[in-house]
């Protein structure tokens, strides 16, 4: 698969001495949508911020597309878009000049076609000949969304862009960064929303205290990490589970109506075999039977403390 | 090289001036016109000649001096504070712009302010006294380099200014002094020595001894050592803004 931008050994200090980021290495490929998940002050905006040429890295380089940050920020930065955390906008420009300042910014000949579609995509083509500073926080984050697509980027960062969204424009993002990888367009977001990574990331990356903790496919992680448990309702309550069962590692819940069998995905013998025969003959009758998969946040929290 | 860039930094710039225009331009063309009547028609009457040259008419390049550099450093500084204090700053140090693509966009903008002003407020000079300008192309020059070289200045300011209060601190407490100590109202010769000696150490005298030459041909110092003084100012302010950009100071972090 294609790397579009290689992370080598990046290394941030700030004047205060905080190290923010310490020897990251990290491949994004084309195409993916990737999800970087940390707790606040992990590391998540300094690294896309290094990225996309607002912070100076210490050492270490980025190469985007092949071409290196520094050396070649031109090419490196028209390929990127950025939507910051902060609704950091003008005041006075109306919503259609700001998209047309940004278009032109990245060096873009101006596309009244291309900025139409965009703020329609975004249900902002209403708004454009508003002011910014009249528009409401969700429509300001539409803004910014719309702003970062202007120059029609080929690697989208979106730094935490759902903090604070409502349910719609939720969703609207998500479609929005739908179409945009069906196109090709890469994506980077980050996020402490695990749900959201697991909904819509194809790889996922863990960071805390400027460390890469690991990068994996979503379902390989689940897969590698993730503890399955397998839930047996039964038809009538017990309130001790049976000695020939001990070896199992059982445990009784909701009342004495279940049990709860906690196994390993990775082992071949789950011993779920011969857990269901040894039930029939302590006399157990089962109700019914499911199970249940760690979620990537049980992952997350996890390796956040080790 | 990014011309795209330059042209909508230049043209956003630019349109501010025209949302603000009362404060932009009406503002310094009223208070220069109370300068006229003050110093010019009640005063000036009263004031001998200065090397020849009427009171009235001797302070009009003096006062066009005072408006550009307080209106260049202004409008440049206030230019690039903005986005730096909305946040969003973050835009022009992600696009694929470098510091010269940045400084024609702002500073041109706030450079091409100050001229329009300058040319207002020359326009309203001729309708109290009646201006000659020996040399129109030395004074046009002047003109120019002043606005370029002190929004640059300004340039500067925006990028260093934390706060609002560093913004007016330079232009108030330093350049205003500087204008009027530096002959906008007075030739240096009616001075006693010793501080003849101490105002030459003021580089704004230079810029308006120059100025003034282009419209009287009088000058306190010779032409060539003001045009040399404002071009080494030049030269300076663009090597500040040159490091500030190469370093990142108060831009990156």
């Amino acid at each position: 698969m294609e790397t579009i931008i290689k992370v080598s050994d990046l290394c941030k200090s700030y004047d205060s001495g905080f190290e923010a980021l310490k020897g990251i290495n990290l491949n994004i490929h084309a195409g993916e949508i990737f999800a970087l998940l940390g707790p606040n002050g992990a590391g998540k905006t300094t690294l896309i911020s290094t990225v996309c040429g607002i912070v100076s890295p210490t050492s270490g380089s980025v190469e985007v597309s092949g071409y290196d940050i520094v050396k070649d920020y031109r090419r490196t930065r028209e390929l990127i878009g950025l939507v910051p955390q902060e609704l950091t906008l003008g005041a006075f420009d109306t919503v259609w000049n700001t998209l047309q300042f940004s278009r032109g910014l990245f060096g873009k000949s101006p596309n009244p076609a291309y900025l139409e579609k965009t703020l329609r995509d975004l249900s902002l083509f209403d708004k454009r000949d508003q002011i910014l500073m009249s528009l409401s926080g969700g429509m300001k984050r539409r803004v910014l969304i719309a702003k970062a697509l202007a120059h029609e980027p080929r690697i989208l960062f979106l730094d935490e862009p759902t903090a604070g969204v409502d349910v719609e424009l939720r969703k609207d993002m998500w479609k929005l960064v739908a179409n945009m990888r069906e196109s090709g367009v890469t994506i980077i977001l980050t996020t402490h929303y695990i749900e959201e990574a697991e909904e819509i990331a194809d790889r996922i990356g863990v960071i805390n205290k400027g460390e890469i903790l690991l990068v994996d496919k979503k379902s390989d992680l689940i897969k590698k990490m993730g503890k399955k448990q397998l839930v047996i309702d039964l038809r009538e309550p017990i309130s001790e589970i049976p000695s020939a069962l001990s070896q199992y590692n059982l445990e009784i819940a909701n009342d004495g109506r279940s049990l709860v069998y906690l196994y390993d995905v990775k082992q071949d013998r789950t011993g779920i075999t011969t857990l269901l025969i040894e039930l029939r003959e302590q006399g157990l009758l089962l109700k019914d039977i499911k199970t249940e998969e760690s979620s990537l946040e049980d992952i997350f929290v996890e390796l956040v403390r080790r | 090289m990014n011309f795209q860039a330059v042209k909508v930094i230049y043209k956003f710039e630019m349109l501010r001036t025209w949302k603000t225009l009362l404060q932009s331009i009406a503002s310094p063309v009223v208070s220069t016109t109370l300068y006229f009547v003050v110093f010019g028609a009640a005063i000036g009457s009263r004031i001998e000649h200065i090397d020849g040259v009427s009171y009235g008419v001797f302070i009009v390049p003096g006062l066009l001096m005072l408006s550009i550099l307080t209106q260049s450093i202004s409008n440049a500084s206030f230019g690039i504070f903005f986005p730096k204090f909305t946040g969003t700053i973050y835009e022009i140090l992600s696009a694929p712009v470098s510091f010269i693509e940045v400084l024609l966009g702002y500073v041109g903008a706030a450079a091409t302010k100050s001229l329009i002003l300058g040319l207002i407020i020359l326009l309203t000079a001729s309708a109290f006294v009646p201006l000659q300008i020996a040399h129109p192309i030395w004074m046009m020059g002047f003109l120019l380099l002043t606005c370029i070289s002190f929004s640059l200045f300004g340039f500067i300011i925006g990028l260093w200014a934390n706060n609002f209060e560093k913004l007016e601190l330079i232009p108030r407490l330093v350049i205003t002094p500087l204008v009027f100590l530096g002959g906008s109202f007075y030739s240096v010769d009616m001075l006693p020595a010793f501080w003849q000696k101490i105002t030459l150490l003021n580089p704004v005298l230079y810029l308006i001894s120059g100025f003034r030459w282009s419209f009287f041909e009088v000058a306190d110092v010779s032409v060539l050592t003001s045009l040399t003084m404002i071009l080494v100012f030049l030269g300076l302010c663009l090597g500040a803004i040159f490091l500030i950009f190469k370093t990142g100071y108060r831009l990156k972090q």
